[in-house]
């Protein structure tokens, strides 16, 4: 399983190496070109048959948030800071791994024994977080782990029955979800996939992939929020686990083109798919980047819900992954340029009756 | 003007779904344009042929409005939402709201709150469209809706709803009617997506690749009770910005709208928005970069459900605009 390889491998923002030599490896003979742009995107094409003539982007991030090494102790502790969005509670009593050697590390924590009372109630920041690595003194932990080391969680992939877990699901799953599309059959368009750099930093490689490609309308492919645990309060959850693949509308960072988010819940519907609307005005993605590219490109995001995003462990249910492989198969063999023609009192008259 | 003004306040277009506004304005503009044409995110593009000595210049209003967008539909039938764009739950208390095929919804506050003297959070708001429970809801997640407020004409003021940037979208409709002949060739962008990313005017600045760009937008005034210092008033004339918190505004653009106003006798002011910006913010970053500006029509309660402007502040937007576009 793609998954297996992709959620296991090193890869926080800007330094993706190993995710992107899995991803070379995994599309390698499905696809008529791939190279490695300058900022380190995985741009891979795949030529239609001719009969739509328009360019499909589809874009999943390979990097994952993690923490870099940002000083070391004279005890041979590490100081870090993260790299994208880490939640500080969850980290005291992890274990990571720590630079392309891969060295284990734990968040050193004080034993329970110790706490103070107001202790207890209190999340340790960040900076008050050491790594230890094990080192004997700060030389030995400079030697180790420099300036500038990244880490990750050391978290397993494992299959829990109908659910897997394991770490980076976010955006692994995407980038799985976009391994398994080129592996199958071509599609009548020209097809650019970007597995892009920086996303969790700010959406940087999915700028330049998209402004390379000139796509005429673009689909984000993401693992995303799903906070479905129990709440005292009948209100929203950004999406739920099995209730198939999740499509937003808005987000911060962009509104969907309404036309493309219609094909992705008509063709579900119509194949009987099962399908979420992602809680509007939560997250942001790639596509909030790609839609503003040289003259617009029309956007939508469909992702895989993932529970404890940008945690050590996630989770996902494997019936919605292949629900969002096959709602974009499917999906992507109906999109036809005129879907995206605008021109014309036709198409407007059209438009119009359908809102 | 007027009903021009009260068409085009009147009708649906939150961001993300003006396909009813540009219908409206498209039915406006087509008999007076040389070419009409919708980019690829929707911005509405007009284009006025120059004879040929002049610049190639944008003028953008954006056509999308503020609302609210349906996050979660509870068991008995109450719609939860957020906003687009700059809403505040203060406005939303008590306002009907439409959806985009006239359905209406109440916007209602819960009642056991902790501490009732504090401004409520969306999570504290839901709309009530009347259903009964989850399965007879009409609305759905993702669903979107903007105020509702007629508009009203009251002496020299105007009030309704979307005057942000629906008066814009009149002025810039009002030029192209009037401009009989200019040097310039002169493209209405009529703007996507402005209250929530600026993407529109962006991106349609990109296929255009303009000598000079202005945008038309409403500004705020420093003239009604205890608020915040500002150098403009309702009623003294457009506004030409010099700064605001998304752009400086060219010196080279500034001072043609200034020289312009001058020559015509047009009343003006300067605006220095310490809050806020506009599609120029976006225009002036495109490419290699473009000389960007803005005429702002001062305008009291932005972003609330009632707008208020000056007519005659509109009519000399649409007469300094012109002056603009005469000569060279």
């Amino acid at each position: 399983m793609i998954l297996r390889e992709l959620s296991e491998a090193f890869g926080v923002s800007g330094n993706e190496g190993d995710v992107r030599a899995i991803v070379l490896d995994a599309v390698r003979g499905h696809v008529d070109a791939v190279k490695v742009d300058a900022l380190g995107n995985v741009l891979a094409f795949k030529r239609g048959t001719g009969r739509q003539r328009m360019r499909v982007m589809l874009a999943a991030h390979m990097d994952e948030v993690g923490l870099m090494v940002v000083g070391h102790d004279n005890d041979g502790f590490l100081r870090v800071k993260a790299v994208g969005g880490i939640d500080p509670r969850l980290l005291p009593g992890t274990i990571l791994q720590v630079g392309s050697e891969r060295i284990p590390g734990v968040i050193g924590v004080k034993p329970i024994h110790l706490l103070k009372k107001e202790e207890h109630e209190k999340v340790p920041k960040l900076e008050d977080l050491v790594v230890d690595i094990g080192a004997k003194n700060k030389d030995e932990a400079r030697k180790l782990a420099p300036l500038g080391t990244y880490a990750t969680f050391a978290t397993r992939f494992r299959e829990l029955g109908p659910t897997v877990s394991g770490k980076a699901f976010d955006d692994r799953a995407g980038c799985a979800v976009l391994v398994e599309l080129l592996r199958g059959e071509r599609f009548r368009f020209d097809l650019h996939a970007a597995f892009t750099v920086q996303e969790e930093v700010g959406l940087r490689g999915a700028r330049v992939a998209a402004y390379a490609i000139e796509p005429d309308c673009a689909f984000a492919l993401e693992g995303t929020i799903a906070d479905d645990i129990p709440k005292d309060k009948d209100i929203s959850p950004t999406t739920e686990l099995g209730k198939g693949p999740a499509i937003t509308v808005m987000d911060r960072s962009f509104i969907a083109d309404r036309r493309l988010v219609r094909l992705l819940t008509s063709t579900a519907e119509e194949l009987g798919i099962p399908y979420q609307i992602k809680q509007p005005g939560v997250g942001g993605t790639d596509a909030g980047v790609i839609h503003l590219t040289r003259k617009g490109v029309p956007s939508v995001t469909v992702a895989v819900p993932c529970r404890y995003i940008h945690s050590p462990v996630a989770l996902l249910s494997l019936d919605d992954f292949n629900n969002t492989v096959r709602l974009m198969r499917q999906s992507l063999s109906r999109l036809t340029r005129r879907a995206l023609e605008r021109e014309g009192s036709e198409t407007l008259e059209r438009e119009r009756s359908e809102t | 003007m007027r009903e021009l003004i009260r068409s085009l306040v009147e009708t649906y277009g939150p961001s993300g779904a003006e396909e009813q506004i540009r219908a409206t304005i498209r039915a406006e503009v087509e008999s007076f344009a040389d070419e009409v044409r919708v980019d690829p995110l929707g911005s509405l593009v007009v284009r006025k042929q120059g004879s040929g000595e002049g610049k190639r210049i944008v003028l953008a209003a954006h056509m999308d409005e503020v609302g609210v967008m349906v996050t979660y539909v509870d068991e008995k039938g109450f719609a939860r939402f957020t906003h687009i764009g700059g809403v505040s739950p203060l406005t939303c208390i008590g306002a009907r709201v439409a959806f985009a095929d006239g359905r209406v919804g109440v916007v209602g506050l819960e009642e056991k709150r902790e501490d009732t003297s504090k401004v409520p959070k969306f999570e504290q708001l839901y709309i009530d469209v009347g259903a009964t429970g989850r399965d007879d809801c009409p609305v759905h997640v993702g669903d979107a809706a903007v105020f509702v407020r007629p508009f009203v004409a009251q002496g020299t003021r105007l009030i309704a709803k979307a005057m942000d940037d629906r008066i814009g979208c009149a002025v810039l409709i009002e030029t192209l009617r009037r401009l009989e002949r200019t040097p310039h060739d002169v493209y209405f962008v009529f703007s996507v997506q402005e209250e929530t990313t600026l993407s529109g005017a962006r991106t349609s600045t990109y296929s255009i690749e303009p000598d000079l760009a202005i945008a038309v937008d409403v500004t705020g005034t420093g003239d009604t009770p205890e608020c915040h210092p500002m150098a403009v008033e309702l009623g003294k004339g457009p506004a030409v910005k010099v700064q605001d918190r998304g752009m400086i505004a060219h010196p080279s653009v500034r001072d043609l709208l200034v020289q312009r106003a001058k020559e015509a006798g047009i009343p003006y002011q300067l605006e220095v928005l310490e809050r806020g910006t506009t599609d120029a913010a976006a225009m002036q970053l495109v490419r290699a970069g473009v000389p960007s500006g803005c005429l702002s029509i001062p305008c009291r309660y932005i972003h609330s459900p009632s707008e208020m402007v000056d007519e005659g502040d509109v009519e000399n937007s649409v007469r300094l605009l012109l002056e603009v576009l005469r000569a060279a």
